[in-house]
């Protein structure tokens, strides 16, 4: 696997070919169960986190009501702190914005802040293209990027490797990216660490350039802000001497008050932290510094325009809804075929990209709506109402929409419904146990049918009670 | 009090036992029963899958049969969820008359709306009803086995229902109430979820079947037949031994019955 997600199938076979391979969910399970636990007892310590909650969502709300007068506010304060603002409609728009301002330095090598924008619109494909190479910093990343791999989590993109993968990974391909990996390297994860400390070291020392996304851009005083736990980020947004920053227009705060209460929903949601260990903030250019803010719609106007939809815009992508997910637990990231995976990929993604092709009109249905999602979200993203919201806008499979009215026909009439379980008790014992026919078949591979009883419970109404209760 | 029984189609057409075992169940505690033959089911399947329209009709249906009961209850979590969380939404996400909207599409929505506001707080998933409205933990139930419960994520997490189903299971005499790992989990049925993403579906279930079998039970038992006919369909083809009861059944059942 290499290169990026465009073009796979629809989710049902993603997950299928997932399913198979016994490593991946023994991973998954262990990663997703870890995090789990430990969000769970950070969260259960604050007593106001539904208030927190409630907060959150309601600061990210105002943010996208008034979106239009936040950001251009924002753009006044980034340029008054001398940075230069570009807005860029789509992802090709904001690639060759970033390849330009790239160019303009002569170099071609950068340093990367690991960042979902920057992921989502393809960036390190079309810097590739145009002779640059962006180096990941983020140990995930670096993981990910090493094994021509793609990401598979929001915030742990190499979730689906162990550490005996990634012994192999950096054995066999560090040495093409820069400093090798030491001949005698263990899978000891202090061992590995070090190997990506030595290496990334190098990188950031040399680096001239520095590309980062952010978590939050603050509209009243310009600032973005990053939320990181290894460092890295901070290497990159403070050594190199050009620093091109990728935000999406959602990320956007009113005021520097508000990050009080993003700064204990996001780490505690993301890794089970207290306190993520390093926020970086900064606010135009620094001295001897260039500073360029790349504003990034990419689908999100449209999304704005979904009345039910734009709740997704709230996300700030903490992963907890990943982490709980039964469904993304038993496939990872990867079937989601999108770079936002898990269940609020299954709506954001479509939200961004509509659902023209196969793989993204099946991401809605790519869960059992059991709302496990809905409760850890620490924005409140309600996100199986959007599912919901999602698969009405449809499209349907044509025999699928015929089988839906027929049986929408037989229910909305009581003596309808009666005549067919009628039927259904006629034919009881016809009715395969083990083997049903047609789309059935996928029922039957795994479990039996319940036998059809003789009587329906309405028949056994009107023979024990007669008529009463007023049929219709 | 007019306690009105809504049985799903699912429980109508294959497991009529559940609505017996409600009615046997609620008359015992002094309940008058009744079943509007008009119902027919709550449109949750029509919704879920995508079709808003359909499932709006059945959800019409649904407000106009059990307009006139003090109490409606549904024997299926799911199905109350649906009723009492969904309808809401769809009635806010029907929205206002656009201008130049035609008149009687504007009445429609402000009856649904009404309606929906009307029924849906005093609709009730069983253990609700039992424990809120008949104030009964105890419901003088005989069930001398050893049983494990399965939450259902729709009573967990849309009803809120909490403990209240173990509570009546534990004042069964004669019952051992064994508890399931990872309850709280989906067991991967999600309606057409199970077809659409069988082999999700199908490995979602595998896990809840190896906590079902780790328990020993006799018994799995929850509040929702749909959930049931999933997980039992995979214990009947592993053949483990392991039966599916809806918790109706385990509460209907006395000493008189054995």
């Amino acid at each position: 696997m290499s290169g990026t997600f465009l073009g796979m199938p629809a989710f049902p076979r993603n997950a299928e070919k997932a399913l198979l391979n016994s490593q991946l969910r023994f991973n998954l399970r262990n990663a997703t169960h870890t995090i789990r636990a430990r969000r769970a007892a950070v969260v259960d310590e604050l007593p106001d986190w539904e208030r927190l909650r409630a907060a959150g969502k309601a600061i990210k709300d105002d943010a996208l009501r008034n979106l239009d007068r936040y950001l251009v506010q924002a753009e006044e304060a980034v340029t008054r702190a001398g940075g230069h603002v570009h807005w860029a409609a789509d992802a090709a728009e904001a690639g060759r914005l970033v390849a330009d301002l790239v160019r303009a330095t002569g170099e071609t090598e950068v340093v990367k802040v690991k960042s979902m924008a920057t992921q989502e619109i393809g960036l390190n494909e079309i810097l590739r293209d145009a002779g640059i190479v962006a180096a990941e910093t983020d140990l995930a990343e670096l993981i990910v990027q090493l094994g021509d791999d793609l990401p598979s989590h929001i915030l742990v993109p190499a979730i689906h490797r162990n550490r005996a993968e990634i012994r192999e990974i950096f054995r066999e391909r560090m040495a093409d990216w820069g400093r090798p990996a030491p001949p005698d390297l263990t899978d000891d994860p202090a061992a590995l660490a070090e190997a990506a400390r030595r290496h990334l070291r190098e990188r950031f020392l040399t680096a001239e350039v520095g590309i980062s996304g952010a978590n939050f851009l603050i509209a009243e005083t310009g600032t973005l802000v990053v939320l990181e736990s290894e460092g890295n980020g901070r290497m990159c947004l403070t050594l190199p001497r050009t620093l091109i920053s990728v935000v999406g227009i959602e990320k956007v705060l009113p005021t520097w008050r508000d990050l009080e209460v993003f700064l204990q929903l996001l780490p505690r949601s993301s890794t089970g932290e207290r306190m993520n260990p390093y926020t970086s903030t900064w606010t135009g250019a620094a001295e001897g510094q260039e500073f360029h803010l790349i504003l990034l719609d990419n689908g999100r106007t449209n999304a704005l325009a979904d009345e039910i939809g734009r709740q997704a815009l709230r996300c700030i992508r903490c992963s907890a809804c990943l982490n709980v997910c039964p469904v993304y637990e038993r496939v990872g990231g990867h079937a989601y075929g999108s770079v936002y995976p898990g269940p609020i990929g299954a709506i954001l993604t479509p939200l961004l990209r509509g659902t023209a092709t196969d793989l993204d009109a099946s991401l809605p249905y790519a869960s059992s709506l059991c709302g496990a999602c809905y409760d850890v979200c620490p924005v409140a993203i309600d996100i199986p109402e959007v599912l919901v919201h999602l698969r009405a806008k449809g499209p349907h499979p044509p025999a699928e929409r015929l089988g839906m009215k027929a049986v929408g026909w037989t229910l909305n009439r009581p003596a309808r419904l009666r005549l067919a379980q009628r039927a259904a008790s006629r034919l009881r014992r016809l009715v395969p146990r083990r083997r049903l026919p047609g789309p059935g078949a996928a029922w039957t591979d795994t479990r039996d049918v319940p036998a059809v009883p003789e009587e329906s419970f309405r028949a056994w109404w009107r023979r024990t009670e007669g008529r009463e209760g007023g049929a219709r | 009090m007019r306690v009105g029984l809504f049985v799903t189609c699912v429980n109508d057409t294959l497991f009529p036992e559940t609505g017996k075992a409600v009615v046997t169940l609620l008359r015992r505690l002094g309940c008058a029963v009744e079943f509007p033959e008009g119902q027919t089911c709550c449109g949750q399947m029509h919704v879920n899958t995508g079709y808003r329209d359909e499932g709006l009709r059945l959800a019409r249906r649904f407000l106009e049969v059990f307009a006139g009961y003090d109490a409606v209850v549904v024997p299926s979590g799911s199905c109350a969820a649906m009723v009492r969380e969904q309808y809401p939404k769809l009635a806010a996400g029907m929205g206002a008359a656009r201008p130049g909207a035609f008149a009687g599409a504007h009445r429609g929505r402000t009856r649904f709306a009404e309606a929906v506001a009307a029924v849906t707080p005093r609709v009730y998933d069983l253990s609700e009803f039992l424990v809120d409205v008949l104030g009964r933990t105890d419901v003088g139930a005989y069930f001398p086995h050893r049983v494990t419960y399965h939450p259902t994520c729709h009573s967990l997490r849309g009803l809120r229902v909490g403990d209240r189903p173990t509570r009546l299971l534990r004042a069964v005499r004669g019952l051992e109430l064994v508890p399931l790992p990872a309850a709280d989990e989906c067991c991967g049925f999600g309606g057409t979820f199970a077809v659409k993403n069988a082999a999700v579906s199908a490995a979602m279930c595998a896990d809840k079947v190896a906590g079902v079998e780790a328990t020993g039970a006799e018994v799995l038992c929850a509040a929702d037949n749909s959930c049931l006919m999933h997980i039992g369909g995979t214990l009947s083809r592993l053949r483990t031994g392991v039966r599916v009861m809806h918790l109706a059944e385990i509460l209907a059942a006395t000493e008189e019955d054995r």
